[in-house]
C-alpha cells in the first residue's frame, strides 16, 4: 500500500466525519460531495475507471444538487433555536471521534492470519463486457427502479399540486 | 494472494468499516432527516469502497464495477424519492425533524 493510497483513505475519513459532525446542512452536504470525490479518486487508483466516473459524476454531482435543493426549500433554524441546539448537539457527536479512533486502531492491529478472498478467477474482465452479457438482469432491473423512482416522484409531486387547487 | 496484497485489502475494509460505523451513528443520533439521507448516503459510501477494494484484489474489476454502477443507480433513486418524501412531510408538518414522523394517515 503506497502512502498516496493512505493518504486518501484518511483524508476520504476525515471528509466523511466532517460531514456528520459539521452543524450546518449546507457544509455536511459539500462534505458529503467531498468524500464521493475523493472516493473516486480511489476508484481510479483501483482500477475502475468506469464506477469512479459514474462516482464522481452522479454521487458527487447529481446527489448534492439533490441534497442542495431538499435543503433550499425547507426552513432554516431560527437563531434562538439555534443556538438551543449547538448545546445538546455538540454532547451527542462528541463520541463518535472516540469511537472511531478505538475501533480504528483495534482493527488496525487485529492479526492478519485469514485469507478474506477467494484465491484465483483473475480474469481481465472488461465492464462493458459484463454489463451487457453477463450482467443483463441487472440493466433490467436498474430501469426498473429508475422508472419506480420517476412514478414515485411524479406521484408525489401529483398530490401536492391537487392539495395545494383545493385550498 | 501475497501478504502485501493481503494488507492493502485489510486497509481498504478497515476504512469500509470505520465510514460504516460513522454513518449508522450519523442515523442513530440524528433527527434531522435530511442528515439522516446524508448518513444513509455515507453507508452506500462504505459498501462501494468494499466492493471496489474486493474487485482490485480478486482482479475482476469488470464484474466490480458494473456492480457498483447498479447499486450507484439504486442510491439515486433512493434518494431522489426519500427527499421527495422529506420536502413533503415539511409541507405537511413545516418540520424536518423525525420526531414529527409519528402520525400516519389512513
Amino acid at each position: 500500500m503506497t502512502t498516496i493510497d493512505l493518504l486518501l483513505l484518511f483524508l476520504m475519513m476525515s471528509a466523511a466525519m466532517w460531514t456528520v459532525m459539521t452543524p450546518g446542512l449546507l457544509y455536511s452536504a459539500i462534505g458529503l460531495a467531498l468524500t464521493s470525490a475523493i472516493l473516486s479518486v480511489i476508484m481510479f487508483q483501483l482500477n475502475a475507471p468506469l464506477a469512479a466516473v459514474f462516482e464522481l459524476s452522479v454521487c458527487a454531482g447529481l446527489i448534492t444538487v439533490v441534497f442542495v435543493a431538499a435543503i433550499s426549500l425547507t426552513k432554516p433554524m431560527s437563531k434562538q433555536q439555534e443556538a438551543q441546539h449547538a448545546k445538546t448537539r455538540l454532547k451527542r457527536y462528541l463520541a463518535l471521534p472516540v469511537i472511531v479512533v478505538v475501533l480504528g486502531w483495534m482493527l488496525w492491529s487485529a492479526p492478519l492470519n485469514f485469507d478474506f478472498l477467494p484465491r484465483g478467477i483473475a480474469s481481465g474482465d472488461e465492464v462493458r463486457q459484463v454489463l451487457w452479457n453477463t450482467r443483463r438482469f441487472d440493466l433490467i432491473g436498474q430501469i426498473i427502479v429508475i422508472l419506480t423512482g420517476v412514478f414515485g416522484i411524479v406521484v408525489l409531486f401529483k398530490n401536492r399540486g391537487k392539495e395545494e387547487a383545493e385550498k | 494472494m501475497s501478504i502485501e496484497m493481503s494488507q492493502q485489502i485489510w486497509a481498504y475494509g478497515v476504512f469500509a468499516v470505520l465510514l460504516f460505523v460513522a454513518a449508522a451513528y450519523c442515523i442513530l443520533v440524528s433527527k434531522n432527516l435530511i442528515r439522516i439521507l446524508i448518513g444513509l448516503e455515507l453507508f452506500t459510501k462504505a459498501v462501494t469502497l468494499l466492493l471496489v477494494a474486493a474487485a482490485f484484489a480478486s482482479g475482476r474489476t469488470g464484474l466490480g464495477q458494473s456492480v457498483i454502477i447498479t447499486l450507484i443507480v439504486v442510491e439515486v433513486v433512493v434518494i431522489a424519492v426519500a427527499a421527495g418524501i422529506v420536502i413533503g412531510q415539511y409541507k405537511h408538518t413545516q418540520s424536518i425533524s423525525a420526531k414529527e414522523l409519528q402520525d400516519l394517515k389512513g
